[in-house]
């Protein structure tokens, strides 16, 4: 099968490449530029331990193509840190949000969009807006609070 | 898991698309949202020579009303229906049935269009469709026709698309004054299919009496089920919760579930049963309360 000629922009910095069409975006995010932040949970869409910014929509990288990004922006969690942790990132770590960790990059990704579009959401809506991910250690109360911690930081509160 | 290879085609008109479809018809796969599709090559459970990648196209994502009715894009995002003013405001039974469907990340992909090209029973829209008696307007290379919805779902993941054509929009006539729908989806935890679901849309005249009534299943047989005896005994009625049991009751005869691990066909059933009833309790309240 024919190689596709794929121009992306992943966290800033831009990659054009040749890729076989049948390659997941996780996949070309993991293993061809070494982005090793976005994990594989259940590889069926299910778990959202894969989700990446495309076009500043979150979405599961493990059912994607890496050709339909040609064009595109994606951000991982990589992207995140700029000099300082991330609002998201610091609230995973002062509310102890995660236990193993694994679920953690695809919840900052996930939260990154539903803060975007909604800077004040209620518990129940932060729950609903996480119900695509999910996190086998610690249940979801810290998880809840850490995101709650980024949404104030994010409006300049404490 | 890696699907097998396939050939990519990224058509950026539809004539184009159409073209790449007449050359390849049996061998290729339109890919839309891609939530129903790349599982299915990842199981390869499906693998296409070609895949007919349609996003590309620009135009195909849409709500609008015209016409008399409400037309959408095919493309159209379930997140797209969530976020709409319009369909919140005025077609509640579509923002239902958009919010229940799959995550968050997979609604800012999945289409509408595609929940119907895939001919699922358990997907949710057919069953939402059904009770809004929608049409589904198809593209092939002579041009476009409209397909009734009550003849699109032809059986387990057939419709009556050809191999030739795309579907490109969905129309929902527009309620009359004093209608209001419901669905309602009865799953064990986000992002599962639907146990049970029902769909509800009916219209009530000045007095509160029931004009007509469209109800449609959810994974309750081979394909989406209308349950017409239950619509037909509503009909014409005055309301209350003795016709709604008695319709409750005609919808889960209509229901033709299977067993699996979501329950009993007796389960399954009595959950339609008791998803109708709950459906068009609050369908006749939000249908008074348009009056």
């Amino acid at each position: 099968m024919p190689k596709h000629s794929i121009n992306v922009t992943v966290n800033g910095e831009q990659h054009t490449t040749e890729v076989e069409p049948r390659l997941l975006l996780v996949h070309f995010l993991r293993e061809a530029l070494n982005l090793t932040g976005t994990h594989i949970g259940c590889d069926t869409s299910n778990c959202g331990a894969c989700t990446v910014l495309l076009n500043g929509k979150s979405v599961k990288s493990c059912t994607v193509f890496a050709v339909q990004a040609n064009g595109k922006q994606i951000k991982t969690i990589e992207g995140m840190a700029n000099g300082a942790m991330h609002p998201l990132q610091e609230g995973f770590h002062q509310e102890h949000g995660l236990q193993c960790g694994y679920c953690t990059p695809g919840m900052i990704m996930r939260a990154h969009e539903l803060l975007e579009k909604n800077p004040s959401p209620s518990e129940e809506e932060i729950r609903w807006g996480i119900s695509g991910n999910l996190c086998r250690c610690t249940g979801y109360v810290n998880i809840v609070k850490a995101i709650q911690y980024a949404a104030n930081k994010m409006k300049g509160g404490a | 898991m890696i699907p097998a290879a396939f050939e990519y085609l990224a058509p950026k008109t539809l004539p184009e698309a159409l073209s790449y479809l007449q050359q390849h018809g049996e061998e290729a796969k339109i890919l839309s949202g891609g939530h129903s599709l790349i599982p299915m090559l990842k199981l390869r459970l499906a693998s296409p020579a070609y895949l007919i990648d349609i996003n590309g196209i620009p135009g195909m994502e849409y709500i609008e009303e015209s016409d008399g009715y409400l037309k959408i894009g095919a493309l159209t995002r379930e997140s797209a229906l969530e976020d709409s003013a319009l369909i919140r405001s005025n077609y509640p039974i579509i923002y239902d049935t958009a919010k229940m469907i799959a995550d968050p990340q997979v609604r800012n992909l999945a289409t509408v269009g595609g929940n119907l090209a895939h001919g699922d029973p358990a997907n949710d829209h057919p069953a939402t469709m059904l009770a809004l008696g929608a049409q589904v307007v198809a593209t092939g290379p002579n041009g476009k026709r409209t397909i009734p919805i009550d003849t699109f779902f032809v059986s387990l993941f057939e419709t009556a698309l050809d191999k030739s054509e795309i579907l490109t929009e969905l129309q929902i006539p527009i309620p009359q004054k004093g209608s209001g729908g419901v669905y309602l989806k009865l799953e064990r935890k986000v992002g599962d299919f639907a146990t049970a679901g029902v769909a509800a849309q009916v219209t009530v005249d000045q007095n509160g009496n029931c004009r007509s009534a469209g109800i449609g299943l959810t994974n309750a047989g081979a394909v989406p089920i209308r349950a017409k005896k239950a619509e037909d005994i509503l009909a014409g009625k005055k309301v209350d919760a003795a016709l709604i049991q008695q319709a409750a009751q005609l919808a889960e005869d209509a229901a033709e579930p299977s067993a699996d691990l979501r329950g009993s066909v007796e389960y399954k059933k009595a959950m339609i049963k008791e998803l109708t009833k709950r459906a068009l309790t609050l369908a006749f309240d939000r249908a008074k309360g348009g009056l």
